[in-house]
């Protein structure tokens, strides 16, 4: 069975880069889990399963992957949640403090990170942001990153071999 | 009180965290697990226990860092240490740079390297197979990224294997994680 990774970046499995890959399968396995652990946590804390796969998907539209924003808009319809659905749009609010600040904070996280200071994350504590939550979003925002670049790199790999 | 460091250096600093960290005597049962408490392993640093609020994730991440950074076959560790200091300069995560610019200094003694990159940051001119790992790393650790196929042509022309060019995917991408966290929940401070 594939995983995400492999199934978004479309190596052809008989390719080199394809070998390469199954040299890495452990990796990969790995980098499943902690998509389970960011997406579908046991326990999300102030981060629903709903607000997490909006959020993803808002990621993934930043940085340009509509297939891998598909997959978290899926996890999102699946959840039922319309109150955070606008927040898969990069300029998408929900009109509630919380969720807005930790969608801004998403932002920053993704497509600025380099910016990022103390006043973020006092920012994100004045909006009630709990402590565990602003690392759970950090924990989520990497992940994601990470997934989008492997993928981004497996492709224009695989283009030129 | 330590200051904090906004200038890229191979001399590793602290850390100090913007949120408060777990405390080890009211740990859950899991935040202890992910950190892999045990009776002689009770010392951790204010990174780990910051990241014990998501032991979820943490317990994941720790042997996924480890395969990706440490990994015996395909691309060399200092070019695994390479792939990471470009994505840290990218991110202007000080900490990350620090760390893993000492280390690949440790493997090869290149100051020259780490002084051109940390003087210039993606401007840097190395020689050709260090350019082009360098360039691959940077440009795909932009928002939204920015390589080509001719980033990736340059790693064969180098004579990358492909094993080694998804080595360095794989530790570009994950200095594109780790940075999101370091950078992101606290401050490197001077020593």
């Amino acid at each position: 069975m594939s995983n995400l990774i492999e199934t978004f970046a479309g190596v052809p499995p008989g390719s080199k880069l394809g070998e390469a890959m199954k040299m890495r399968a452990e990796i990969l396995r790995l980098s499943e889990a902690a998509h389970d652990a960011v997406l579908l946590p046991r326990d999300p804390g102030g981060l629903s399963h709903a607000l997490r796969a909006a959020l993803a998907a808002r990621m993934c539209r930043h940085v340009g992957n509509a297939d891998l924003a598909g997959h978290y808009d899926a996890y999102l319809a699946h959840s039922g949640d319309l109150d955070v659905a606008p927040l898969a749009h990069p300029d998408g609010r929900s009109g509630e403090p919380r969720l807005d600040a930790v969608a801004r904070h998403a932002d920053v996280l993704t497509t600025a990170p380099r910016e990022a200071t103390r006043q973020d994350i006092e920012r994100l504590k004045t909006a009630g942001v709990s402590e565990p939550d602003i690392v759970r979003l950090a924990e989520l925002a990497a992940f994601v990153n990470y997934q989008l670049r492997v993928i981004a790199g497996l492709k224009i790999l695989k283009g030129v071999q | 009180m330590s200051e904090p460091i906004h200038h890229f250096t191979a001399k590793v600093p602290t850390w100090s965290p913007y949120v408060t960290p777990v405390d080890l005597a009211t740990a859950t049962p899991e935040q202890l697990k992910a950190m892999k408490v045990t009776p002689s392993n009770t010392g951790f640093s204010p990174y780990v226990l910051t990241l014990a609020h998501d032991p979820e994730s943490l317990e994941v991440r720790s042997p996924l860092f480890n395969l990706i950074m440490y990994g015996k076959d395909g691309l060399s560790s200092a070019e695994r240490e390479l792939g990471a200091v470009a994505a840290s300069v990218v991110n202007r995560c000080v900490y990350c740079a620090a760390v893993h610019a000492s280390r690949f200094l440790g493997i090869t003694r290149r100051t020259e390297v780490i002084d051109a990159i940390f003087a210039d940051e993606r401007d840097a001119r190395l020689p050709p197979r260090d350019q082009a790992l360098f360039d691959f790393a940077t440009g795909l650790s932009t928002t939204p990224v920015e390589i080509d196929p001719d980033h990736a042509k340059a790693l064969t022309d180098a004579g990358l294997s492909e094993l080694e060019q998804l080595d360095l995917v794989l530790s570009a991408a994950l200095f594109g994680w780790a940075n999101r966290l370091m950078h992101t929940l606290g401050e490197p401070l001077a020593r």
